[in-house]
């Protein structure tokens, strides 16, 4: 009964969704205060009732509520209590229910804190949302119902897929799905820009907050995806250009160069038209996204639907999307007046370079993405584009974008002698020089490619120095932003040593063990001391015991194991890692071997640097948490309304 | 340098670079498509020598045989059949009588040496490429013997 008055409350909440999107904007259209005032309390309401539908379908699955289809499906009655919570994302039709939660969510902190600003802009942006969340919401009562009953219920549910029952489950599609659903506000006030004619700097600075935030998950989102790739598929890899990773890469990457054009909007006028069309082009990647994820178009552990009218369907919203906001841009674009003159060595310049390389990166990954998929559907063969194309392209279109992030950060706004900037960039310079130097003179193995990623971390960090010490010399206090914009290049550097150091010095061993058998890398040594078979809550696991000495002498032991799920019979390889900041040791489990000796196939991996990717883009959200804190935006806010 | 020219220069600058990336990127994407054969297309010679591509059906059964680290086994699409090489370890999933993927080249013998036997996330799941090579095959019937039940 309960379940039914959750699905009740989706087709309310679908029609406050409405009211949502039409009054309001109807209201800024013809005047009436009223309907504009109606945007905030629809927004609350339409939280309110997600969020109950939301609980009704989490209360099924922690009850085991098997006669609900979806929990039936993605559930099971030995699933530990946290996999129950997370299995309510774990598959289609519940993981749409969580996007509408988190636009609603979204929608509820615009209402709730934009005080601020002027009524008319609230009421746009609060209608634009709505109208977002009648597409989710019709999409997800029409095609893909969380609350269909499966009668009569089953003894037990399917359970979750094995690979899905890890920490790094429970938080990371809600991380991600926080950045997707977070760029659809900077979209909405990119569209309330657009509508009401005045293409001013004021909707730039009040949004740049909100992308920050939602940059912020994204960026914890797919670093959580890469460590749970990295720790639970058992063969050590932390990036594969998997069509769903490219998904939300996409979008990362197009926020990105938004972030920076929203700046260069709010601070200096410029590039209006430009940053409009990032945002209408980040949010379109996120629905793209989305479709490709959830649309069974792609196979992997993220594709739920095979049914192709959900496909479709998104495939229509997204159409729609990206059509009426490019209309709406060519038609109110050109009213945007242009910023201050640029001159060709200014900041500016360097950021609207930064901004059509990233662009540019995110075209190639998408025609990697979407060519083997349009190939397919008109009939013309199967075919793949392999990671070989993808590190060939993004590898050096980023270079640039790395190596601008310094002069950039050092010009001036409005135009910089070159003479002065060149002085400047002496110390990073030579920084980048030495690391390279050090690379190819005292290491065995280290190539060109390593010494440029070296040299390219070197040259951000102290080019981020030169930065801090030059304003540290300036009187005034220094914002908070300042900070964060230095932490998150910093996490760059970080995660640019990562990637460098792992592709450059990793050592892969597969080899076979028996008991007693001992294998070597560097100085670290692998004895393969016990096997046992051990019961876990849902599954049998066989247990290897690897004691791993370092020179010598006892350094930890490690338990990788094969788990068979009771429920599918699914074998799943559980790696164990020693993480350390230096160096991570990486055993993974095979198969057994027959023979007149038991063996096992095992990996033994020794990944040099490879927790600093993460470490990475921690820094780089906690240097957007920094900026986002900045006192300026609230200050900025009601300056720029008054 | 007058303003007029600056941004002219400005302009080719971002148009020379645009097209130079764009080159560059259509030239790396020519060379790492990997296309997709059924094992009768291999069989009819249809598939390429010297360059990597990849071909998908079912594991015959019976045809797994394991010698440490270098396996061997044959993909069918129950009208022909490659035979395949792999070093390394095979994925979990990877059973006798299952849908695979794999990528590779053939190699003098006319054996398929796999440099990749792709991994799959869910036991139920066929990769469509080798579904695709079944239905090509006409082995209709056989597919549903081996369509896991829901």
């Amino acid at each position: 009964m309960i379940v039914e008055v959750g699905h009740f409350a989706l087709i309310l909440a679908a029609f406050v969704a409405l009211v949502q999107g039409v009054l309001p904007l109807a209201g800024t259209m013809n005047g009436h205060q009223r309907w504009q005032a109606l945007a905030r309390p629809a927004a609350i309401v339409q939280f309110l009732l997600i969020a109950f539908s939301y609980g009704v379908l989490t209360n099924a699955a922690v009850t085991d509520d098997f006669s609900v289809k979806y929990i039936a499906a993605h559930s099971n009655s030995l699933l530990p209590i946290q996999y129950k919570v997370a299995s309510v994302w774990g598959g289609h039709e519940g993981s749409l229910l969580m996007w509408v939660l988190m636009l609603s969510g979204w929608t509820l902190a615009v209402a709730l804190f934009s005080r601020t600003l002027p009524l008319a802009m609230v009421a746009r942006v609060i209608a634009v949302l709505g109208f977002v969340s009648v597409g989710f919401l019709s999409f997800i009562l029409i095609t893909s119902s969380p609350f269909e009953r499966l009668l009569p219920a089953p003894l037990d549910g399917r359970d979750l897929n094995p690979l899905l029952q890890d920490p790094g489950l429970v938080i990371h599609p809600p991380m991600l799905y926080m950045g997707y659903v977070g760029f659809s506000v900077a979209f909405a006030f990119a569209i309330s820009a657009l509508l009401s004619g005045r293409m001013d700097a004021a909707w730039a600075r009040w949004s740049r907050p909100w992308t920050v935030v939602a940059w912020i998950f994204m960026t914890i989102g797919i670093a959580l995806g890469s460590w749970w790739a990295y720790y639970e598929l058992g063969w050590g890899g932390w990036w594969f250009w998997d069509p769903v990773e490219n998904a939300s890469l996409m979008p990362w990457l197009f926020g990105t160069a938004l972030i920076h054009a929203l700046m260069v909007t709010d601070k200096r006028g410029g590039f209006k038209a430009w940053s409009v069309l990032l945002a209408i082009g980040a949010f379109s990647l996120c629905l793209l996204g989305t479709f490709l994820v959830r649309s069974g178009v792609l196979t992997s552990v993220h594709a739920f639907a095979s049914d192709p009218k959900r496909g479709v369907f998104i495939l229509i919203f997204l159409v729609l999307v990206v059509g009426i906001s490019l209309t709406l841009f060519a038609w109110r674009a050109p009213k945007a007046t242009l910023g201050g003159k640029i001159a060709l060595v200014s900041r500016e310049s360097m950021l609207l370079a930064n901004s059509v390389l990233l662009v540019v990166a995110t075209g190639a990954v998408l025609l990697g993405t979407i060519y083997p998929l349009i190939i397919d559907a008109m009939n013309l063969g199967k075919l793949s584009v392999g990671a070989p194309y993808f590190n060939a392209v993004f590898v050096p279109l980023m270079v640039p974008v790395i190596f601008l992030m310094v002069p950039g950060g050092i010009a001036h706004w409005r135009e910089s002698r070159g003479k002065e900037l060149g002085r400047q960039m002496r110390w990073p310079a030579l920084a980048a020089v030495l690391a390279a130097a050090a690379i190819l003179i005292f290491s065995e193995r280290g190539t060109w490619l390593t010494a440029m990623g070296m040299a390219l971390a070197a040259w951000v960090v102290v080019g981020l120095l030169v930065q801090i010490v030059a304003r540290l010399q300036k009187p005034g206090r220094i914002a908070l932003s300042f900070w964060g914009m230095h932490l998150a290049h910093l996490g760059i550097a970080v995660v640019v040593v990562g990637i460098t150091l792992v592709k450059g010095y990793e050592i892969e061993r597969d080899v076979r063990m028996g008991l007693n058998d001992t294998v070597s890398i560097e100085n670290y040594s692998f004895e393969l001391v016990g096997l046992n078979e051990v019961n876990g809550p849902n599954y049998k696991a066989m247990r290897a015991t690897v004691n791993v000495t370092k020179d010598q002498k006892p350094l930890e032991v490690l338990y990788p194991e094969k788990r068979r799920y009771f429920s599918t019979a699914m074998p799943m390889t559980e790696a164990a890692i020693d993480a350390g900041p230096l160096r991570d040791l990486y055993v993974s489990l095979g198969e057994a071997i027959e023979g007149d000796k038991p063996q096992w196939s095992v990996r033994v991996y020794y990944k040099p640097f490879v927790s600093w990717l993460w470490y990475g883009a921690i820094l780089m959200a906690l240097g957007g948490l920094l900026a986002v804190s900045d006192r300026r935006y609230r200050k900025s806010a009601l300056s720029a309304a008054s | 340098m007058k303003a007029r020219h600056q941004r002219f220069l400005l302009i080719t600058l971002a148009v020379a670079a645009l097209v130079t990336a764009g080159m560059f990127v259509l030239n790396a994407f020519q060379s790492n498509l990997v296309f997709f054969f059924t094992p009768t297309q291999v069989f009819q010679g249809e598939a390429p020598k010297g360059k990597a591509f990849r071909v998908g059906g079912m594991v015959k059964e019976g045809s797994l045989k394991k010698d440490g680290e270098n396996v061997q086994f044959v993909v069918t699409d129950f009208a022909n059949e490659v035979p395949v090489v792999y070093k390394g370890m095979l994925p979990d999933l990877f059973k006798e009588g299952k849908g695979v993927v794999t990528q590779g080249k053939l190699n003098q013998g006319n054996q398929f040496a796999a440099s990749e036997v792709l991994a799959k996330h869910d036991e139920n799941y066929m990769p469509p490429e080798a579904q695709h090579a079944l239905d090509k095959a006409g082995a209709a019937k056989a597919v549903q013997t081996y369509k896991p039940a829901n």
